[in-house]
């Protein structure tokens, strides 16, 4: 559906409420929902509640992968959220978060 | 804490609405390690590379490249870094806020904006992680082939007569801009971006309304986006709302910790190993590729094949073109297509008739400035501005 298709059923919409559309038309954007999901794993639902406050799993997901993203690579990837983005974690969850990306990714 | 914003589903019958849609039950698998990606379908977009969700980041297809030289809006790559992303903006009652070291502080309607005499410009707008994904050994960040560029036309008011009629104050050293997306953490640095004052007043650094003719994609800025001519789109403020002169060098996270380039002419370390010394990331280099193939096409033997592609660098236009059919041996000079100005998508053809076997096609551009592309890769720890001779493998039999 292109735009003026929707501003053309916006202005139906306007005629058939019997509203008077003047100056008032924002105009909207949905996003379609994230359909990334994170694998199965130890500490899932930390992971999920704190990662998944600021982006969707598919930053995860999207990394490189091999030897040199293992541990090592997820710790600092964790301490940049928190350093770095100001990522709110407690922690005791960090642990817990480098070993679900250790193990999952 | 978290603010976790609720996304607001318009719902007004007023409102002119860019409805969900569903993603797109495919896949393509771009040519780097772990580059499966879904095909995503957005509101004003055809299908594109999905990166990531939320927040949305959208790699161009590269067969668009293909097409012209001027990218569509409905295949322009989109790439925030805030969760945070408006999604409902009147654009009768949008204002731009000029503040700051200025005489006469400004707030400006979009139809104020529209009344000012305009500008147009064809630029290219690159992400300075483009082609992150070849960076060999790979680095963190956002995976993208070589699709998070684009050309567009954009007509606008130049920043330049912006600041004049605000009147900058002496002493003013930069000029900071800043947009509707919000972080979503507290502590999150709010995306803000600086340009000295001089290079804000060139009178390229221009205010857009308008891409390829028509209103700005909502994922692409709308209402207004700051357009810098030859320089990463991280300076290209989508949204634009904040534009504040001050009389220091910013130190907002996205400036002075971020986005930073080794200090040396490559803009790279050995591979790696970190640099000594860092600066804001500033221009393109120059880079070019041929669109009219893939790696590991198949193409007819003895048969006439015209060799098609684009070129561009930071601002000084496109010299010369040369594309080897033998790995690099020899070089032929390509035809350089119509000049849609030194920042904007250069195309070029080469027609070439290849004997049954195989090839390893480069592509090299040489700017007007001076500068051409490696041989081999550069590296630097944050994935910028590659820029190496492209190779693309075919087949002829």
């Amino acid at each position: 559906m292109n735009r003026s298709t929707l501003l053309t059923l916006a202005g139906f919409a306007t005629l058939a409420l019997g509203l008077v559309a003047v100056n008032a038309k924002p105009v909207t954007y949905t996003l379609p929902d994230d359909t990334a999901v994170l694998k199965p794993g130890p500490n899932l639902d930390v992971v999920q509640g704190n990662c998944g406050a600021c982006h969707s799993a598919d930053y995860i997901q999207t990394q490189p992968r091999g030897p040199k993203f293992s541990k090592d690579f997820w710790q600092a990837e964790v301490t940049k959220m928190i350093n770095v983005y100001g990522a709110p974690i407690e922690p005791g969850d960090v642990p817990k978060i480098v070993d679900y990306l250790t193990a999952a990714y | 804490m978290i603010n976790r914003r609720t996304l607001i589903q318009g719902s007004s019958a007023l409102a002119a609405a860019f409805g969900p849609l569903q993603a797109l039950a495919q896949t393509v698998k771009l040519p780097i390690g772990n580059g499966d990606r879904p095909l995503v379908k957005y509101p004003q977009k055809r299908p594109m590379i999905g990166l990531t969700s939320r927040p949305p980041q959208l790699e161009t297809p590269f067969a668009v490249f293909n097409e012209g030289a001027i990218t569509p809006n409905d295949a322009f790559f989109v790439r925030y870094h805030l969760a945070g992303i408006p999604l409902e903006i009147d654009p009768d009652t949008f204002t731009v806020e000029v503040k700051g070291k200025v005489d006469k502080p400004l707030k400006l309607s979009l139809a104020a904006l529209k009344s000012m005499p305009s500008v147009e410009i064809v630029a290219v707008n690159q992400c300075s992680g483009n082609s992150r994904g070849f960076f060999e050994p790979r680095v963190a960040g956002g995976q993208s082939a070589n699709g998070a560029m684009g050309n567009a036309r954009w007509k606008g008011v130049p920043l330049k007569a912006i600041l004049a009629q605000a009147g900058v104050q002496a002493g003013a050293k930069q000029v900071t801009f800043n947009g509707l997306d919000t972080p979503v953490a507290d502590k999150t640095p709010d995306f803000v971006k600086a340009l000295d004052i001089d290079h804000a007043r060139d009178g390229e650094v221009m205010l857009a309304y308008a891409m390829n003719g028509q209103d700005i994609p909502f994922l692409n800025g709308f209402p207004l986006r700051l357009v810098v001519p030859g320089y990463y789109g991280t300076y290209w403020m989508k949204h634009l709302s904040e534009i504040n002169v001050i009389d220091t060098v910013f130190d907002g996270f996205w400036m002075k910790t971020a986005y930073r380039i080794p200090d040396n002419d490559c803009a790279c370390t050995e591979p790696g190993t970190p640099p000594k010394t860092t600066i804001p990331i500033g221009r393109f280099s120059v880079r070019s590729f041929i669109t009219s193939l893939t790696d590991g096409a198949k193409i007819k033997a003895a048969g006439a094949t015209v060799l098609k592609g684009i070129a561009f660098d930071g601002g000084t236009g496109i010299k010369d073109v040369a594309v080897s059919t033998d790995g690099g041996k020899s070089w032929q000079p390509a035809k350089l297509g119509q000049d849609l100005g030194k920042y904007s998508f250069r195309e070029w053809t080469l027609p070439v008739t290849l004997a049954a076997g195989t090839y390893a096609l480069k592509v090299r551009a040489t700017s007007n400035g001076g500068k051409t592309q490696p041989m081999e890769p550069l590296w630097n720890p944050a994935g910028y501005m590659r820029n190496v001779v492209e190779t693309v493998n075919v087949a002829a039999a």
